[in-house]
């Protein structure tokens, strides 16, 4: 355990407590930073200082148990969830501050937040391009739709779809707007294997070529290691884990990601405090 | 306020309603049965009471206005609980939109399915009931503001509630436009009410308009007064519930009740 205290503390930055000054867009910025973050609901702690950054077309995997706090970060980054303190920053833009602007470059895509089922297809992303204020949106639309192998089923009401063609209606309203941080909470949970694989193909080949930063969050860790460029495992609100999910397992005694997991997931609660100090 | 994030509010709604010729059915036929219930009742009335007093007019046009200011909240409210019961506030809120551009998309909507309603009952109590409401003159656009700003008001109150208490509050929206009509003064003048029941309706910016409109159907002369005070209690009504429809959402956003809103939508 030795190894998960030190490895929380190389992951967090040095305290800078001061919210981060503002900057223009830049290649050079991280697509999301995310700083200490901390939220506590009626004296339960819910994040506990997380710090983590996803930088432009790297694919980050955000894995934990149930209830590790891998939602609520995604909440809060999405700005529908305030932190207690610390801060958020999608291409330099502090989400608090400048939550539209921040919000401009952000998309995200879940199991839990699925399409409107009474709007087709088409209707539903014509109506999420004029809310992210897309020029061209027509030829957006249909680009997204032939992207994702949607243009048979444009006029079909999305409460009418399969769960994999829900997951790629879902994911192509994630990219109407090109973003430079899409966060996909569990995308590939309810897909057969195959249209899973087709999907994660999907979603490298997006990171890669438009170099966009991905927050990922599955339960699948060979999934997580198909994908993955760098894992952070979450416990009870903290970052206790970061590195490559390849070697990470070796690194810590596991023999798999999957065991590391089983691990940390089933540290005692009375550990918990000591492996994250 | 950007136009685009307010018209994909607008145009959710006109999908919806393109898509389902039933949304259409409901905006105008409950209207309708209620124009033709109360114009028999007006006409039973003219009969049996002797007095001369034409109960058209004033029984009839009152319901036409208060169904419109009723319509004009439930316009807000349906638009808002369709997100609701869709489950789509994560996807809104997780948007660029803000809360003024939703709020505005909302009213919009309601001004469009809210003048449905009332050209519908315009066109009944007019050709069955030979209601000469145009014959309140300027008057009547002054009467229709004043209750488009209360309807939208009592919209955005029914939105916060949900917000704040949850779905399962829904319920709580639709008897409040019962609930004041008896303050409001809808069918009879202020004077018949008790002293506490008076100063409910001070607050309340119908019951200047309906005081008006009697006392202008009565031959007396154009109530300014009145409409003046009670446009300024809408007025001062609407950016009061704007006040609070954005204290919820600040507090939804801080318990993290917003980001539940998508698991708990059926609830």
């Amino acid at each position: 355990m030795t190894d998960l205290i030190s490895n929380a503390e190389r992951v967090a930055p040095p305290p800078d407590r001061a919210a981060p000054r503002e900057h223009c867009a830049s290649p050079d910025r991280p697509a999301l930073r995310v700083v200490r973050l901390r939220k506590q609901y009626a004296g339960v702690t819910a994040l506990d200082e997380v710090s983590f950054a996803v930088g432009r077309g790297e694919i980050v995997g955000l894995l934990g148990p149930n209830g590790a706090g891998k939602t609520t970060t995604i909440n809060v980054i999405l700005g529908v969830l305030e932190a207690s303190s610390g801060h958020v920053t999608i291409d330099g833009i502090d989400i608090a501050r400048s939550r539209a602007r921040a919000l401009e470059r952000t998309n995200f895509a879940a199991v839990y937040a699925s399409l409107p089922g009474n709007l087709t297809v088409r209707q539903n992303l014509h109506f999420f391009g004029l809310l992210y204020a897309i020029d061209s949106l027509a030829a957006r639309v249909e680009e997204l739709l032939e992207e994702f192998d949607l243009g048979r089923l444009r006029d079909t009401r999305c409460g009418l779809l399969s769960s994999g063609e829900q997951t790629r209606a879902a994911l192509a309203k994630a990219l109407i707007n090109r973003p430079g941080l899409l966060l996909l909470d569990e995308p590939t949970a309810s897909l057969d294997p195959s249209a899973a694989q087709l999907i994660r193909a999907k979603i490298k080949g997006l990171a890669a070529r438009q170099r966009c930063g991905i927050l990922w969050t599955s339960h699948n860790m060979h999934e997580v290691q198909a994908v993955c460029d760098r894992v952070l495992l979450l416990s009870r609100g903290r970052v206790l884990l970061e590195g490559d999910p390849n070697t990470l397992p070796r690194e810590h005694g596991a023999s798999s990601l999957e065991e590391l997991f089983i691990r940390v997931a089933r540290e005692p609660l009375a550990a918990v405090p000591e492996v994250a100090r | 306020m950007r136009l685009r994030p307010v018209s994909a509010i607008v145009l959710r709604q006109i999908y919806l309603l393109r898509g389902s010729p039933v949304r259409v059915f409901g905006l105008v036929v409950w209207v309708t049965i209620d124009i033709v219930l109360w114009g028999f009742i007006t006409r039973y009335l003219n009969t049996v009471s002797g007095s001369g007093v034409n109960f058209v007019p004033t029984l009839l046009g009152a319901v036409l206005l208060w169904d419109f200011s009723e319509r004009i909240m439930q316009g807000v409210s349906t638009a808002f609980l369709e997100d609701v019961w869709s489950r789509n506030f994560l996807n809104l809120f997780s948007s660029p939109l803000s809360i003024a551009e939703y709020i505005t998309g909302l009213v919009i909507t309601s001004m469009i399915t809210s003048c449905l309603g009332l050209i519908t009952m315009l066109a009944v109590a007019t050709a069955v009931f030979h209601l000469q409401f145009f014959a309140l003159g300027i008057s009547l656009a002054a009467f229709i503001a004043v209750l488009f700003v209360f309807g939208i008001t009592l919209g955005i109150v029914a939105t916060a509630i949900v917000l704040r208490f949850g779905p399962a509050a829904e319920w709580l929206l639709w008897p409040l436009p019962a609930l004041l009509s008896p303050f409001a003064a809808v069918f009879y003048p202020l004077s018949i009410l008790p002293g506490w029941m008076r100063a409910v309706a001070a607050a309340l910016p119908p019951s200047y308009v309906f005081e008006g409109m009697r006392g202008l159907l009565a031959q007396g002369p154009f109530p300014g007064a009145l409409l003046l005070k009670g446009g300024a209690i809408a007025a001062a009504e609407l950016l009061a519930a704007a006040y609070l429809y954005a204290g919820v959402y600040r507090r939804a956003v801080r318990t993290g009740l917003l980001a539940r809103y998508s698991a708990e939508g059926g609830v």
